[in-house]
């Protein structure tokens, strides 16, 4: 079977898994939700503020929701030994973690197209005409996320106190994710609206970086 | 296993003599140059004298934490324990020496610019790298048996690396405002203030040899004992 045909296979596999219950992606909609409430206290929402401080918290929030959503990725492998299953497959073992990536990026990405309106309404940002744009930002930014978020989940799924430990390893790691895609955001969503390359670049950069990381050690990762 | 060839070579790599001699030596000399031989500095004052032992401080962290890349790449390629030593021994070394640039940041500051710390490029990102090393450790401290410990920190080693130019480039072009250094701006320095820095670079790296060995030392002690342990509990003691 070939990588890209396996790599399909296990995104399925994912998306039927999650899709059957849908308590994660809930879950973690309810959990942003409740984040972008609480950091309404934090600043003074008004127009100008939001286009301000608004991008910061938001993915702030994204991050957060990230590294909360992605322990289950590995963890859930775990209860029934699952994931001992899908090594003794004849595909290469890469594709497996590679599956996971595309299902989490959807994911996230999912979670973020079902807020950002309702952050955009609750903070007075307009986010339609420039809807494009953003949406060039959220990919970049999740893709990196989702990269970096699958791979530590499979290294905390490994040790003990993971639910603590995800954050911990990825929160850090992601920094320059969140300053680019803030500072893209920001520039996105403000008068006039301007997208910027420089920041766009080092999000593609930040991402083909970690993918290649990924794809390196992502053998290693699933070896028993 | 191979433990008990590991262990040999181990217990002779233990510091001779005439390389601990010379390392005090080189902190003697150190400590003259950056303390007495090099001039004040005409603004700043004798606070200034901190920044030789800052500046090595952190260069050395940072061959340090080339060497946690180094010895985790190679752990994934080789499987061989020992450069699992050589990446803890070298983690806990670069943070004690991020742990010194942290500090005597903030006392040089304070008399210079009036507060402790700025959010500046240069000190977010020592901070953020600080951080990233510590969550190395930490998760090292969370992961119980030894080779999958290798393996998974290896691997968050080799990521956590990765990240260190994209956290200096990111931080860099998101405070454009930032103070540029004071040192390297012109040829109105004091050439013995460039010797002396040079002096306390070779100094910490000294000390961060000695370092990183003794502790590579007890790594691979401590796995010995670890091997003892588990045949004794397996022969049911």
């Amino acid at each position: 079977m070939t990588l890209a045909r396996a790599t399909s296979v296990i995104l399925a596999k994912e998306l039927r898994t999650e899709f059957r219950s849908r308590e994660l992606l809930g879950t973690t909609i309810v959990f942003v939700l409740i984040v972008i409430v609480l950091f309404s206290f934090t600043f003074n929402p008004t127009s100008s503020e939001s286009r301000r401080f608004g991008p910061g918290l938001l993915w702030l929030a994204f991050l957060f929701a990230g590294s909360l959503m992605l322990q289950s990725s590995f963890l859930r492998e775990q209860t029934n030994d699952t994931l001992a299953a899908l090594r003794l497959a004849p595909i290469d073992p890469f594709s497996i973690l590679a599956g996971k990536m595309v299902a989490n990026f959807l994911f996230l990405l999912l979670v973020e197209v079902i807020l950002l309106p309702v952050f955009a309404v609750l903070y007075n940002v307009a986010v339609l005409p420039v809807l494009g744009q953003l949406l060039l930002v959220l990919a970049l930014g999740t893709i990196g996320l989702a990269a970096t978020g699958t791979v530590f989940s499979a290294v905390a799924a490994q040790a003990r106190l993971r639910e603590l430990l995800l954050p911990l390893l990825l929160l850090p790691v992601l920094a320059p994710v969140l300053i680019a895609s803030t500072e893209a955001t920001i520039g996105v969503l403000g008068d006039p609206p301007e997208l910027s390359l420089v920041w766009l670049t080092f999000l593609a950069c930040f991402d083909v970086v970690f993918l290649t990381a990924a794809w390196m050690v992502g053998e290693y990762l699933l070896e028993e | 296993m191979a433990t008990g060839a590991q262990s040999a070579t181990a217990s002779r790599s233990v510091l001779s003599v005439p390389s601990v001699a010379l390392v005090f030596l080189l902190l003697a000399a150190a400590s003259y140059g950056a303390l007495i031989w090099a001039p004040t500095e005409n603004t700043m004052g004798l606070v200034q004298r901190i920044f030789y032992f800052h500046v090595s401080s952190a260069w050395s962290g940072f061959v340090s934490f080339i060497l946690v890349f180094i010895g985790s790449v190679a752990y994934l390629r080789t499987r061989a324990l020992k450069w699992d030593w050589l990446s803890v021994a070298s983690a806990e070394v670069g943070v004690a020496f991020f742990t010194v640039v942290l500090v005597t940041g903030p006392i040089w500051a304070k008399p210079v610019w009036g507060i402790w710390w700025t959010w500046d490029a240069r000190l977010t990102s020592s901070f953020l790298l600080w951080v990233l090393f510590v969550s190395y450790l930490v998760l090292r401290t969370l992961v119980d048996e030894p080779e999958r410990r290798a393996l998974v920190s290896a691997v968050f080693g080799i990521f956590a690396c990765l990240d260190i130019p994209l956290v200096y480039f990111s931080i860099w072009w998101f405070r454009t405002q930032h103070p540029q250094p004071v040192i390297g701006d012109g040829g109105k320095l004091d050439p013995r203030m460039g010797w002396a820095l040079l002096l306390c670079w070779a100094a910490t790296l000294g000390v961060m040899t000695v370092l990183i060995r003794l502790r590579y030392r007890l790594e691979a002690l401590r796995s010995e004992v670890d091997a003892i342990r588990m045949e004794a509990a397996r022969s049911g003691r």
